[in-house]
């Protein structure tokens, strides 16, 4: 780890003059930037630690019936706090990571980071969110922009997300070996209007929406309705834990769980 | 030795493990709890290319930086020695190996990534990273040696300039066999060919390795605090090879350390340096590696490439076994890495059964990679792994039991002289065999494999034997294979005047209990409760000179010396018991503590004899000197062979590709054993590592010699819900005939018979529902099995 100063501000607005300061750098649950400071990869020289501002955390349902999650709220607290309103999304919150990762991360921090492996992105998408800001709100699908790439401009912070609740849903991942990320995930939510896949772990690109996946399904919400479908391989990562086949083929598998699992 | 006291604390009883204690209260005192007053902390920069020259390197605005007190490079080692190898081998031409210099910094050239270029010692830690960030330095990068068979191809970049070419040795064994293998598979009814990979394994301790150098001005005496397996031998090999330290000026001391698995018993450039680095910087050096240095600086283990032939007649009885070998030596030979592939690996061809020809040849070959040698079980694991993977193979081509193939292939009788060069002294195979099939329920696996098929899924069983070679010793056959040390070990055992025990022994626990289990050797023999008695280790200034815990040799080699010394201490014992009681020594009986005169009420107690010894008022002074402490060295006339059948059954996910072991079984024949639930533990973790490798774990370079998996992110190591509860099983126990104990050694087996039960279990299921696929390497990692199931 390189020396940084480390700002801890109890309000939003301090917040956001903090991350003003030259090199400055937002900190959630720490769970990428903490070992990425402890390697000198990066080195911001001020933390600004977004841990204490109340305002940011909790879950609460608001009157246009969405899920309101503050971006400073643990995925433990997700697990426990989301079960009776959206059971998909709590799921998901439970098993990312082992406990200590679910009880320093956070979903703005996973959402701002953008991992191509992490299952928040896949939730979110799926559900389409609202993400909210300290300056704006930003659709889901305005929000992703590619592995470790977001709309969020220098010093935005996530405040809140506002969830949709479908009248189904469910998270499928499949481990990655070594670091138990997801090597494939996916979220199928079945709304009203339509359904809805998000598929993470597998892109180049980062999480991205299987279409051809949504419409079958918005017409026959049915594991078979997927039948003979799959995602090109071409933009699947490939590395040690897989060939980009595999991964194609690994997106199908995991959304005939999630539609059969969905509930 | 007599098995009467299982209730007690003496051989057989399952008594805790009293080191557990501090371990699992975090008060264990291990190398990195060590800090002296006035200690630096040195960084290393490491090379992150695997192959290239140096041009340049400056130090000079690195050394002005804050808390900087030295930076060293190559150039500073010039007066030093080559960290040495401690096995030589000659190959099939009669020609000793090539031995390349290693250099404690890299001189010259940087040859795998992670060899260092320069090391700062600094105040603090941080101080020292940072500074080794202004070091400037120009490496020009050469094309990398990372392919074994590419590399010993004409015009591959070598990874030594001085050598005629990467290749370490060709060994033939045994060379003189060759004409009647190669005549014996012409002649087969039936030959099994099969190429294999013996993945590249990172041990991955828990205990990352340490150092703390340490000199003293005014005695110019030495001290190395290390997380070292054998200090002795590090004493040794640093002190006489690479510093130029006597004995009686360096001290090395092995505290506790959290797991070795063979990467601790090499001597490290590290080591060498903090030890050299304190006189030359008059400060304690202390380097602490992070997890990211240990995957780019500890011995890695395993890397075979392997073409394995059985030939068979037309009754299916083996009539030879033929194989070709690359071994991976990476970038410099660690201590013992020419000895692993060879010594370690031809001489255990022969397995469990009695195959008349066998012919084994290993090419040694180096690479722009990091060194590799002995990982738990250290070629015998490679021997079983081909050995037990081609009868099974066999089996599936001809057709018949892949057990029924084993039995009549087992080797019945012993002593066994295999074609090999070993003698096998004891086993029953078809004994082990039998408990397996009782304790595996192999009886109810048609009824599970329909279970797993209701549910979508494969499920397959696989059943292998395996022998080890342990207790490694002897000396004097050891010496003619190579080793350039002996294989003896030794033990001190001091009683003080009160009755209590201290035992010396040049053995070394990072693990295995022997803090528990040696003092119920000498507990039994003396009729004392253990807890009278406590082992000291780890410390060359504290005991005899010992070669340390490997190989599966501490109980077997180490406990033996053990019962050596105590023999000597009851001797003398009688014979001050005698004085006391105006007795013959010749009449006394030492039983439950006390010493007797046999058919006759008179005793004394074990203290009243060792007070005397100590306070020799009333004493044979004129007969034997006051004191009680005598010392033994043990070194034993043969290896010795624990055996085993183990059992593994998985179920398989054709739509991931995913292995879950749904059942584990071992049935291991240790000979007798001192504390059961010592080994079955010693059994446990060994089968978590052995499915480790057969499942997960994949050290991958890139063909730059970039190294892939680098980190937990990559390296995937078994985890308490990737193995199932085992159902393991020793009472199969044919003792050694040749050490006093009885005992063969239990440290290993796990990790030696379990790869080959899985993959064996997975090509099983790979081969049912309408699946076909003849063999995969390992790790039978999910993306690897559904890619072998697309064929």
């Amino acid at each position: 780890m390189y020396a940084f100063d480390i700002e801890r501000p109890t309000s939003l607005t301090d917040a956001v003059t903090a991350l003003g300061r030259e090199e400055a750098q937002a900190l959630g649950g720490g769970q990428t930037l903490i070992p990425a400071l402890k390697q000198r990869l990066a080195a911001p020289s001020v933390l600004v630690s977004l841990a204490g501002i109340a305002e940011m955390k909790g879950i609460c349902m608001n009157d246009a019936g969405l899920l309101c999650i503050g971006g400073g709220t643990t995925h433990g607290t997700v697990a426990k706090g989301a079960v009776a309103h959206y059971p998909g999304l709590a799921d998901l919150a439970a098993h990312i990571g082992d406990p200590a990762v679910r009880n320093r991360g956070t979903i703005g921090g996973s959402l701002a980071n953008n991992d191509p492996s992490a299952c928040y992105p896949a939730a979110a998408l799926a559900s389409g969110v609202t993400i909210v800001t300290n300056t704006r709100s930003i659709a889901a699908d305005d929000f992703f922009e590619g592995m470790f790439t977001t709309a969020l401009e220098e010093g935005e912070i996530i405040t809140e997300v506002k969830f949709p609740i479908p009248e189904a849903s469910c998270y499928i991942k499949f481990e990655q070996p070594a670091s138990r990320f997801a090597l494939v995930g996916v979220f199928v939510a079945k709304f009203a209007e339509g359904v809805r896949v998000a598929v993470t772990g597998a892109s180049n690109n980062g999480v991205f929406r299987w279409t051809a996946a949504e419409t079958a399904l918005s017409a026959n919400f049915s594991v078979g309705a997927l039948d003979g479908l799959s995602v090109p391989a071409q933009d699947m990562i490939a590395d040690l834990h897989g060939t980009a086949a595999y991964r194609a083929h690994l997106v199908a598998v995991m959304a005939k769980r999630a539609v059969a699992a969905a509930k | 030795m007599p098995k009467d006291s299982v209730a007690g604390t003496g051989i057989g009883a399952s008594t805790k493990r009293r080191e557990d204690v501090r371990f699992l209260t975090g008060n264990g005192n291990y190398t990195d709890d060590i800090n002296i007053h006035g200690q630096a902390y040195v960084h290393f920069l490491r090379s992150d290319v695997a192959h290239g020259r140096i041009i340049s390197i400056d130090t000079s605005a690195a050394a002005a930086m804050p808390g900087v007190v030295k930076v060293f490079t190559g150039k500073d080692f010039e007066g030093v020695g080559s960290i040495p190898c401690g096995w030589q081998v000659t190959d099939r031409h009669g020609e000793v190996m090539k031995e390349p210099a290693h250099p404690v910094l890299a001189q010259g050239k940087v040859r795998h990534v992670g060899d260092p270029i320069a090391a700062v010692v600094a105040d603090s830690l941080a101080e020292a990273r940072d500074a080794a960030e202004a070091i400037v330095f120009d490496i020009e990068e050469l094309p990398a040696a990372v392919n074994m068979k590419a590399a010993l191809e004409p015009g591959a970049p070598k990874v030594h300039d001085d050598l005629s070419d990467n290749l370490c040795y060709d060994w033939g064994f045994v060379e003189e066999n060759k004409g009647a293998v190669d005549e014996a598979i012409r002649n087969a009814a039936h030959v099994t060919t099969l190429e294999l990979v013996n993945n590249r394994l990172v041990a991955n301790p828990m205990e990352p390795r340490v150092a703390v150098g340490d000199w003293n001005k005014s005695s110019d005496d030495y001290t190395l605090y290390t997380t070292s397996q054998n200090p002795h031998v590090i004493r040794l090999l640093m002190g006489a090879f690479v510093l130029g330290i006597p004995e009686h000026k360096l001290r090395v001391v092995a505290p506790d350390v959290g797991g070795g698995f063979g990467t601790k018993i090499f001597h490290y450039a590290e080591e060498a340096f903090c030890t050299f680095a304190a006189k030359a910087c008059k400060r304690p050096v202390k380097w602490t590696s992070t997890r990211s240095e240990a995957f780019m600086s500890d011995a890695h283990g395993r890397d075979h490439v392997t073409k394995i032939e059985l030939a068979l007649d037309k009754d299916n009885n083996f009539t030879a076994i033929r194989t070709e070998t690359y071994a991976n030596m990476g970038a410099y030979l660690s201590t013992f890495a020419p000895s692993v592939p060879t010594w370690l690996h031809g001489t255990l061809m022969a397995g469990n059964y009695k195959t008349p020809n066998i012919y084994v040849n290993v090419k040694a070959v180096f690479t722009n990679t990091v060194p590799v040698d002995a990982y738990r079980g250290a070629g015998r694991p490679e021997a079983t792994y081909q050995l037990e993977r081609v009868i099974d193979m066999a089996a599936r081509e001809l057709g018949v039991d892949p057990i029924a193939l084993r039995r009549q292939n087992f080797i019945t009788e012993f002593p066994y002289a295999t074609p090999v060069a070993v003698e096998y002294d004891t086993g029953d195979y078809p004994a082990t065999m039998d408990k397996l099939e009782e304790i595996a329920d192999l009886a109810g696996f048609a009824a599970r494999r329909a279970e797993s098929v209701a549910k979508g899924k494969l499920r397959g069983l696989g059943v292998n034997c395996y022998i080890e070679a342990c207790g490694i010793a002897p000396s004097n056959l050891v010496g003619q294979l190579g080793a350039r040390a002996g294989l003896y070990e030794s033990a001190t055992v001091r009683v003080n005047a009160t009755g209590s025990i201290s035992v010396m022994t040049g053995s070394h626990s990072h693990g295995q209990g022997h803090e528990t289990a040696f003092p119920q050797v000498v507990a039994e023999m003396l009729g004392i409760d253990a807890s009278m008695i406590d082992i000291v280790h780890g410390d060359t200034g504290r005991g005899p000179m010992g070669m340390g815990t490997y190989g599966s040799r501490s109980l077997a080699v180490g406990g033996s010396a053990m019962v050596r010394a105590t023999e000597k201490i009851i001797n003398k014992a009688k014979k001050i018991a005698a004085h006391l009681m105006e007795a013959s020594d010749s009449d006394i009986e030492l039983k439950d503590g006390k010493f007797t005169v046999a058919g006759t009420d008179k005793s004394v107690a074990w203290g009243d004899v060792t007070l005397a010894a100590y306070v020799p008022h009333n004493y044979p002074l004129e007969d034997i000197e006051p004191g009680l402490e005598e010392t033994a060295f043990y070194d034993p006339s043969n290896f010795t062979y624990p055996s085993g059948a183990y059992c593994c059954e998985v179920e398989l996910d054709p739509e991931t590709g995913k292995v879950t072991i749904e059942r584990f079984s071992a049935a291991d024949d240790f000979g007798n054993i001192v504390n059961p639930m010592i080994v079955s533990g010693q059994v446990h973790g060994g089968i978590a590592q052995g499915v480790g490798q057969a499942l997960l774990e994949n050290c991958a370079y890139d063909e730059n010699g970039q190294l892939l998996s680098a980190s937990y992110m990559d390296y995937a190591m078994p985890r308490a819900t990737d193995v199932p509860f085992y159902t393991v099983d020793h009472s199969c126990q044919t003792p050694c005939t040749h050490n006093p104990l009885g005992v063969k050694g239990c440290g290993e087996a796990g990790a030696i018979g379990s790869p080959p039960a899985v993959i064996n279990a997975v090509i099983d299921a790979l081969n049912s529902g309408g699946h076909k696929v003849a063999h995969m390497d390992m790790p039978a990692s999910p993306s690897r099995v559904w890619a072998a199931m697309q064929g």
